[in-house]
Order: C-alpha cells, then sequence, then structure tokens
C-alpha cells in the first residue's frame, strides 16, 4: 500500500481496503524506521492521527471531501503551519511556532489530508544540495537501493557505505525523500530557481513548479518573493494534479494571484497522439557540464517525440547564459529585505547581549543565521545600496525581463512545450557534493531550472530512467504561463511513453524492465536498510502481482 | 503600524494648508536624510523658488528662504493599509495588530481600497496628476518600531503627482487683507506607517505599539536660505513637527539661525535637526551612523496599482476590483476655494471672512442654515456670526457642534432684529439668555424680559423730560455748547428703557426738547 500513488491510495480508502488511521499509522511507522534519512525536521505524528480519525469518520458517514482525504502529506518546513514548529531549518526560527497555516496547508487540510510532519531543507531554502540547514543533511533514499549498492560494491575505490550515501538535491530535499521513500503520498515543496525540480530528479519523483500567480504564497517564508511558489512532489503527474486542482486559485490573502479562472480541478486527459503538439529543445541548455548519459536520455526523448509524430523544434533561448548571475543579483536583494524581519525582537532566536538594540540585532543575526544566508544578506545589501542599485538591481532586471522574453519569443513561434535536462547529473554522494560551496553548487545545480522562475512559468522534472550508477534521472517540461494543464497532459503522456517505449528501445533496457511503478516513484527494491528491508520485501511483492 | 498614510510632498513657503492636527509624541532618533532624494530631484524644477525674505539689516544682502515640507497625514479609513486590523484612536496598545502588522514570516500585504480612494481623492482636491500606474517600494531601515526591517512606501512612482494648492494669507496694517498664494505639490504617496515606541529611560527599556492608529499629521520640514540670484543653500531637515503651531515656529526659528550661521561665518550642515518644544529652538540630531542608505527595492508582493478613468476602464470590469478615478471626482464635495469664491459672490462678504467660515469645522454649515431660515440681510448674518457667535464659542471652547444657539434660533432673533421689533443691544441680550440653554425661543424671551423697542412716543417724550429734569447739570454742558453730553442723557434713557428704545429716537426728541 506505502508504494502506491496518491490516486491509487485514495481509491483503497474509498474502497475501504484499508482505513486512515491504518495508512497514517502505517506512514508514522515508516518515517521512524527511515529517521536516518533525516527527511522530516518534525513529525506531527498527534495531528496526523487526530485528522486520521476524523477523516475516518467521514468515509464512514460516507462523508469523504474527495481525493485528498486520508492521504498522509508532508510539507517542507518553510510553509506555516498553525501550532506547529516552523523553522527554515535556522537557529533563526528554532522554536518558532506560528499561529496561522500557509494558505496552501490550510487548503491541504480542508480537503481532509493529513499533515505527517515538517520536512528538511537548506537553511531558508538556501541550496541546492539540501545539505546546508541546522538539523543536518537529508540522505536519499536511493542511497541505499539494492542497484546503486551493488554498484557501489563493484567500484574499487569505493569507501565505506556509511560514507557513500547520496545528497537528494535540493533544497526541498526533506519532501523529496519523504516522498521517495514512501512516508507519505505528496508533499509540498518550494521552488524559486529549481528547489522542487532538482530534488525531484534525484529522487525519482515528478516535481511540480506551478505558474507564477497560480497558487498563494501567503503562509510561504520567502526567499525571492517575485519568483517563489510552492511546488508539488508525487510519484506521478496524475497526483500532481490532484494536488495542483486542491492548491489552485486566486487568495485574497496573496495580491499576486491570479483571478482568471482556470480550469479546475486540474483533470488531465490521456492524450491519443501528439501529433499536434510541437516541442522545443532549448540549443542552450546542451552545454559541456551536462553528463553524457542525461544528455543522451534527453536527445531519446526527443527522439520519442517525433517518432510518435510531434514537431520537435530546436529553440533558442539566447539569454539563458545571463540568468545564474542575474539571478545572483535578484535573489540576494530580496533575500536582505526579507530576512530583515529576524531581529529577534518579536520571534524566533534572540541572543543574550542587550547593551543596545542595535548589538542586539547583530549578534541575535550572527548567531542565528548561517554563512550562506548571512553571505546573501550582505550581498544583497551591497547591490540594493543607492549607488550600486542601477548597475546592479536595475541591470538585473532588464536581463531578468529579457530571459522572460526568450520563453515568450520561442512559444509565439509555435511551440508547446520546451523539453530540457532538470539536472547536470544523477544526485552525488554527500563527499563529493560538499567539496563545493553553497554558491558554487547553486550556479551549476539550477542551471536548467532557474531561467523558468525569473519567467513565472510552469515547469515539471518527469523521472526517465535509472543512470549506470541505478540512480534516476529526470527531464524537465515548461510550459506557457497559465497553461500549467496543458503541460502536465504532456508530461502525463511522457510519462507513460517512458515505460512501454524508450525502456524497449533504450539501451538499458535492464533497469526498465521492471514495473511501471518502480521507474516513475521510487526505488520498490530499496533496501532501506536491514531494519525495513522486509517491509520493503513485501512492497514490491504487493506492486508486482 | 501600518495605519494608512498618506505623504504629501510639497514645498515652498505652504505651511498653511494641513488641516488635520493631533499630537502624540512618538520615537526620533530615527533615520535620517528621508527626503535627500526628493528634495534633490525638486531643485531642478525651482525656477523661481518661492521666498520669504527678511527684513534686511542695513548694508546687509538680502536673505530668501525655501521651505519643503513632507507631511503625513492619516487616512480616515476603518482598517490599516495592508491589513485587515482595524483603525481605532486610543485603542488599548497592540491590541489592533494582525499578523501582517507584527510582520510574522510569510504575511503578504493586500492593498486597502479604501486608502486607495482616499489617495486619488486628496490628489484630485490638491490639481494632482493622478497616475494611472503607480509602484510600491520596500525602504529598509531597522528600527524596533519597524518590524518588517522596511517600511512600505511609494518612492519610484507615487500615486498623485504636480499638484497646487493656492491659500490666503493675511496681510495689511490689521491683517485684514488676504492674498492669494500657491504652492506646489511634488507627490503624494501611500505609506505604511511604523509602530510607536514608547522609551522608559528610567529603566532603559522601550515599549512597542503596533496599533499605530492616532489620528495624527507629522511634518518634516526641509529649510535652506540664499541670497536671491545664487543658488539655493544647504538644507537640513526639521522632523517629527506634529502641530501647525510649532511648525512655524520651527520653521522660522531655523531661517533665522541659518541666516545668523551664516552672517558670522559659519556653514549649514546637511543634517537632521529636531525642534525643541519647549526652548523653541531646533536642535542637531546628531546622529551616529551617519548618512541612512534606505536600499530602495520594489515590494514585490504588490503589484502596480492600476487605476482606470471613463475612457480607460475595461468593458465589463468588476466594479469591486478596479478604480474610476472619474467616479471619484463626482464624489468629491465642493472644494474649500470654490466655496470661498462662492461666498463672497453670492453673500458679498470679505474673503478673510470666507476664509473664517472655513475654517472652523462646522461654521459654514451653522451659516447657511441661519442664511436660510432668516429674511436678515447676509451681511447682518455674517456679522453675527463671524463676531459674537464665533465669539462665544471661542470664550468657552466650544465647538460649533457643541454651539447652545442652534441655526433656527439664531434666524429667529435676526428676524426680530430686522423687523426692528427689538434693537440690537436687546438683540444680544437675547443671545446671551439663548446661550444658557434655558430652552426658551428667542420670541419668548423678548416678551418675558420685555425687550420690544418702545414705539409709544408720548411715553418716551415722558421718560427723556423727566430725565432732563434730574440732571440739570447735564442740560447745563449741553446748552454751554459741548454736543457729546447729549450721549449721556440718551445713555441714561437707554437704561431706563432697558434698552428698549431707539436710540435714534431719543436722540430726536432730546433734541427737539433743547432747542425749545
Amino acid at each position: 500500500m506505502l508504494g502506491r500513488t496518491l490516486q491509487e491510495v485514495s481509491a483503497a480508502l474509498k474502497q475501504g481496503q484499508i482505513t486512515p488511521t491504518e495508512l497514517c499509522q502505517k506512514c508514522l511507522s515508516l518515517i521512524k524506521k527511515t529517521k536516518f534519512l533525516n527527511a522530516y525536521i518534525t513529525v506531527s505524528e498527534e495531528v496526523a492521527l487526530k485528522q486520521a480519525e476524523e477523516s475516518e469518520k467521514r468515509y464512514k458517514n460516507g462523508q469523504s471531501l474527495g481525493d485528498l482525504d486520508g492521504i498522509p502529506v508532508a510539507v517542507k518546513d518553510n510553509f506555516s503551519t498553525s501550532g506547529i514548529e516552523t523553522t527554515c531549518a535556522s537557529n533563526m526560527l528554532k522554536g518558532y511556532i506560528p499561529p496561522y497555516n500557509a494558505t496552501v496547508v490550510q487548503k491541504l487540510l480542508d480537503q481532509g489530508a493529513l499533515l505527517m510532519g515538517k520536512t528538511n531543507l537548506d537553511e531558508f531554502a538556501m541550496g541546492s544540495g539540501s545539505t546546508d540547514g541546522i538539523f543536518g543533511p537529508v540522505k536519499n533514499p536511493w542511497s541505499y537501493s539494492k542497484q546503486y549498492r551493488e554498484k557501489r560494491k563493484q567500484n574499487p575505490h569505493s569507501k565505506n557505505e556509511d560514507s557513500d550515501w547520496l545528497i537528494t538535491g535540493g533544497s526541498s530535499g526533506g519532501s523529496a525523500a519523504a516522498v521517495s521513500a514512501f512516508t507519505c503520498y505528496a508533499a509540498l515543496g518550494s521552488d524559486t530557481g529549481g528547489s522542487t525540480r532538482n530534488p525531484a530528479a534525484h529522487c525519482g519523483l515528478v516535481g511540480f513548479k506551478p505558474s507564477y500567480g497560480l497558487v498563494s504564497r501567503h503562509g510561504l517564508i520567502p526567499l525571492v518573493n517575485s519568483m517563489d511558489v510552492p511546488g508539488i512532489l508525487t510519484r506521478c503527474v496524475d497526483d500532481a494534479a490532484i494536488v495542483l486542482g486542491a492548491l489552485a486559485g486566486p487568495d485574497p490573502k496573496d495580491s499576486t494571484t491570479v483571478h482568471d479562472p482556470i480550469n479546475k480541478p486540474f483533470m488531465l486527459p490521456s492524450l491519443a497522439d501528439v501529433s499536434k503538439l510541437c516541442i522545443g529543445i532549448p540549443k542552450e541548455y546542451l552545454i559541456p557540464e551536462l553528463s553524457s548519459e542525461v544528455r543522451s536520455l534527453w536527445s531519446k526523448a526527443a527522439d520519442l517525440f517525433e517518432s510518435e509524430g510531434a514537431k520537435v523544434l530546436e529553440v533558442s533561448l539566447p539569454h539563458t547564459s545571463y540568468s545564474i548571475v542575474c539571478y545572483h543579483v535578484l535573489c540576494t536583494s530580496e533575500v536582505a529585505s526579507n530576512m530583515a524581519r529576524f531581529d529577534g525582537l518579536q520571534y524566533g532566536h534572540r541572543c543574550d547581549i542587550n547593551v543596545s538594540t542595535e548589538a542586539m540585532y547583530a549578534a541575535t543575526r550572527r548567531e542565528g543565521f548561517n554563512d550562506v544566508v548571512r553571505g546573501r544578506i550582505l550581498s544583497g545589501n551591497f547591490f540594493l545600496l543607492k549607488e550600486n542599485y542601477e548597475n546592479y538591481f536595475v541591470k538585473a532586471q532588464k536581463v531578468r525581463r529579457l530571459i522572460a522574453n526568450d520563453f515568450v519569443n520561442a512559444f509565439n513561434s509555435g511551440v508547446d512545450v520546451l523539453l530540457t535536462p532538470t539536472t547536470l547529473s544523477e544526485a552525488v554522494p554527500y563527499l563529493e557534493f560538499i567539496k563545493e560551496d553553497n554558491r558554487t553548487r547553486s550556479a551549476q545545480d539550477d542551471i536548467f531550472t532557474q531561467a523558468v522562475n525569473m519567467a513565472g512559468l510552469p515547469a515539471v522534472s518527469i523521472p526517465v530512467a535509472l543512470s549506470n550508477q541505478g540512480l534516476p534521472i529526470g527531464l524537465q517540461f515548461i510550459g506557457r504561463a497559465f497553461c500549467d494543464q496543458q503541460l502536465l497532459t504532456v508530461a502525463k503522456w511522457f510519462e507513460k511513453q517512458v515505460m512501454h517505449v524508450l525502456c524497449k528501445k533504450g539501451e538499458k533496457e535492464k533497469h526498465y524492465k521492471r514495473k511501471k511503478k518502480s521507474l516513475v516513484t521510487s526505488p520498490s527494491d530499496i533496501t532501506l536498510r536491514n531494519n525495513i528491508e522486509e517491509l520493503h520485501g513485501q512492497n514490491t511483492k504487493k506492486e508486482i502481482k | 503600524m501600518a495605519a494608512p498614510m498618506l505623504r504629501w510632498v510639497g514645498r515652498g513657503r505652504l505651511w498653511t494648508f494641513a488641516r488635520v492636527d493631533g499630537g502624540s509624541c512618538h520615537r526620533r532618533e530615527a533615520p535620517t536624510g528621508s527626503t535627500s532624494n526628493w528634495i534633490r530631484g525638486q531643485s531642478s524644477v525651482a525656477q523661481q523658488p518661492l521666498c520669504m525674505t527678511q527684513k534686511p539689516r542695513k548694508g546687509e544682502h538680502k536673505w530668501a528662504a525655501v521651505v519643503g515640507l513632507e507631511i503625513h497625514a492619516q487616512i480616515s479609513s476603518n482598517s490599516k493599509l495592508f491589513s485587515g486590523s482595524q483603525v481605532r484612536f486610543s485603542a488599548p496598545p497592540n491590541s489592533l495588530v494582525s499578523f501582517f502588522d507584527a510582520s510574522l514570516p510569510g504575511t503578504l500585504p493586500v492593498l486597502n481600497r479604501r486608502c486607495v480612494e482616499a489617495a486619488v481623492m486628496t490628489g484630485l482636491a490638491l490639481n494632482c496628476h493622478i497616475n494611472k500606474k503607480s509602484l510600491f517600494d520596500r525602504k529598509h531601515y531597522f528600527y524596533a518600531d519597524l518590524p518588517a526591517g522596511y517600511q512600505i512606501t511609494q518612492q519610484r512612482l507615487p500615486i498623485a503627482v504636480n499638484g497646487s494648492l493656492t491659500y490666503g494669507v493675511c496681510a495689511g496694517k490689521k491683517q485684514s487683507q488676504v492674498i492669494p498664494k500657491t504652492v506646489r505639490i511634488k507627490q503624494i504617496q501611500l505609506e505604511q506607517d511604523s509602530g510607536k515606541s514608547l522609551h522608559d529611560d528610567l529603566r532603559s527599556q522601550t515599549l512597542i505599539d503596533l496599533n499605530r492608529a492616532e489620528g495624527q499629521l507629522r511634518v518634516d520640514a526641509n529649510i535652506s536660505v540664499h541670497h536671491p540670484g545664487e543658488p539655493l543653500g544647504v538644507r537640513t531637515e526639521v522632523k517629527n513637527l506634529n502641530s501647525i503651531r510649532f511648525l512655524a515656529k520651527a520653521i522660522d526659528y531655523e531661517i533665522q539661525r541659518q541666516i545668523n550661521e551664516l552672517e558670522n561665518g559659519g556653514e549649514i550642515l546637511n543634517e537632521t535637526r529636531s525642534f525643541h518644544y519647549q526652548l523653541g529652538c531646533t536642535m542637531s540630531m546628531r546622529d551616529k551612523e551617519g548618512k541612512q542608505d534606505y536600499r530602495f527595492m520594489p515590494e514585490p508582493n504588490l503589484p502596480p496599482l492600476v487605476l482606470y478613468d471613463a475612457t480607460s476602464l475595461p468593458a465589463g470590469a468588476d466594479p469591486q476590483q478596479v478604480i474610476n478615478i472619474d467616479q471619484i471626482r463626482e464624489t468629491l464635495p465642493e472644494l474649500p476655494s470654490v466655496t470661498r469664491e462662492r461666498l463672497v459672490q453670492q453673500y458679498g462678504m470679505l474673503l478673510e471672512h470666507s476664509f473664517t467660515l472655513l475654517n472652523e469645522v462646522g461654521l459654514l454649515e451653522f451659516f447657511q442654515n441661519v442664511i436660510k431660515e432668516t429674511r436678515a440681510e447676509p451681511k447682518k448674518v455674517t456679522s453675527w456670526v463671524l463676531n459674537t457667535f464665533l465669539g462665544y464659542l471661542k470664550q468657552q471652547n466650544l465647538a460649533v457642534s457643541e454651539s447652545p444657539v442652534t441655526p433656527s434660533a439664531l434666524a429667529e432673533l435676526l428676524d426680530l432684529l430686522d423687523s426692528r421689533t427689538i434693537s440690537s443691544a436687546a438683540a444680544k441680550q437675547v443671545f446671551e439668555e439663548l446661550w444658557k440653554r434655558e430652552g426658551k425661543t428667542p420670541g419668548q424671551i423678548v416678551s418675558e424680559k420685555q425687550l420690544e423697542l418702545m414705539e409709544d412716543r408720548g411715553a418716551l417724550e415722558q421718560l427723556c423730560h423727566s430725565m432732563m429734569e434730574a440732571h440739570p447739570q447735564v442740560v447745563m454742558d449741553l446748552k454751554k455748547g459741548n454736543p457729546r453730553a447729549i450721549n449721556k442723557l440718551i445713555g441714561l434713557v437707554r437704561k431706563a428703557t432697558q434698552s428698549r428704545a431707539d436710540p435714534a429716537m431719543i436722540k430726536e426728541i432730546l433734541e427737539k426738547k433743547l432747542s425749545s
């Protein structure tokens, strides 16, 4: 049951094959067993069980609230949750208990979802590895998959097993690990430069970033207000659509949400053919740093569309190369501004120094923020200085406009969706990841995902295959603004084809021989250490029946 | 915190036009140099600075002063500019604070429609150009009563620009002549107010109130002096003036201080100063940090504020979602300058009287109600309202709405006067009776006190005769050639009639008797 998709388990709940409480308890028990992944900062066991109890009553009375009723979900720890500690993985907010729910959290609860807990991240979502938070790094569940373990053993340079674990990507790594390890069926991430899509790709999940303005940011503790969107992590595209249907829509508390009616709920049609579809391949995304495996999968995916009758065009997004530096200026500037409220006066951490208000501010912020956050605050304040504003901030805004226009031009040329890699490569071991600093890593890792946030477009990462190492690789689809449904429809078609077509054609055939579920969701033959091996064995058996 | 504020930035000598007053002393070691942008931006436009020339002493150059005001006026609205929490005067501290007002992480500003309408209305009243699109900015500084670490304002593209206000300045020997002047308004911007700090020096604590709903006006004055024809001088900014009287005092003091400083070979520093209310002087605030950089940045959580007019209004737009400038223009009341002109035209009153009528809340309405109900001449009504009625109010420090005399009562009284039923002296007496709130009408008072003019000529002649007999000395004086002595007799007769007799008639009778 745990390895199923949200849609499947929702059907099981409706049919009474399992009760919300049973489901909740199974997930809670798995959360405990996978504690070493460090996916959760807070496990809201009591809340979840109480919600499950209420859900159970509704099911008994035939008053189910819909697809999400009784479904265990997890929420990244930068969404405000009423009565539940919300830390942003920072000393600054340790112990901070918000008095209100973020709109997206409230919407999930209103639909009957069970909140299992708050997931780990990089401090204030600043990072691409989920390694830079005060609660320590998140471990990628795929680190413990059979295939990966076997591959590692074959490698003579491989050191002891414990140090070989992989990062999840980030910054929503906790949410990705939580879904990937079957501890919940969907999780909220946030996506400012790729923070949902990147860990989705590394953890073998669907990671969806909606159009800016489609989903409320109220209650999401901001990184970059003009780029942040709540992201959705699930095991398949249909699941993402279900969650999006619950979350999308205008919010009076977020003036940047749009009022135009969008087809709700987000039911995705099954595309029969793609012959009317035009897929754009941005040539600037073919960069030397791209691993050969990802590159090859990318071109295979393009071939797949073409062979099924779609038009596949090379398009140009000429300002792509400026996106990283532009993002750096805009991101740090907004960070400098957004972080100004953390002064220790009203909430969160406060230092012991009280000689003056200024001294208290300085010491509080010194103690409360890590180097990455402080570094971005300093850079941002530099860019916003009167003498620098025109040269940096205004220029970066202009470049942002050019980057956004690149996409508009591509779509105006007749392209329906763009197909790109999500990440340069599969997930890397932690020890390798930390050789570079956070800034360098973020710059490298966000390369395919970040421009989308500048333009406010919807984008989704879809798992396509396992690498030689036995690790998942994702590809990204980018759609027109507010054409989220069209984007997901194409992604759903692709997801289906990946099982049937790419598998047969692919040279790594052996990896695709396994059942559909194992590919799109998570390592179903994952051996999450000995203590849960048994449980997963059962799951695998169930899935392969 | 987050109480909606309108900020007017004007320039020139203009301190007569701010209308709201109120006063709480609040924080200020706060940041400096807040207006450096606008005053600099403005200087190129200042072809003819409005000057106030000090009287030159012998052998000295003339000095001209340039004054620019930044006026913070609170919008009268039920809820705050960016949150749904209420605005209420004298509410318990921190009782009207939403999560947004407290700057809890993840909260977002939501613009209050009523505040936008008020800003547009103010812009229209001040002859501004209303920007169809305006933007919000963040202004950053660290201060305990600014919980977000920034204030949301409209620095780059405010809601209204380039306005003007015409006002009158009293001049002439008796200050009876009104000279019209015009002050330019640079911009009007919507701005979130900060919280209030209460410093407890004894315990070295600061208490913060984030309600920020105090019905107040706060003005920062930028002042410089220069010799006419030469470039403008270095300006200083006097911050947080919260009454019009102190504003005028502070400006006058600062102009004189700058002139003295320069004439004694000193120099003016571009600095922030505060006004000491007791000593009546300005003092440097000596900010430790030096010049503050507010690191302005666009507010990313508020889309551009777009306003429409009849021509740009999209078809089928939801009236709840759009603001129509033309519609607001229609709801504008008659503006004071128009009212004043109408009063002068319609009732032939002096311009300065029209100012007085408008400057006192409710007085114009009172006046108009009296006019409606009385047959008396408008000039008579003006005189009674502005002299007698307003005099009584001032003496007892009452507002028009608290007056014991209603417009109808005054109208009736003036009718009695107009029909020569009572003398004007008796009318004053009736008025005094009315003021006692005994619920009697002027007619009742007149008949009870027998204040009707004496129409019986025979009786009056009798009275004059006996008065002359009783005061032979006065009659002697008159006959000796002192014509003014007759006034004494007139007075005595009037007194005897309890002011009911017409003095003209008494005089005529007396003169006739004396010459016979």
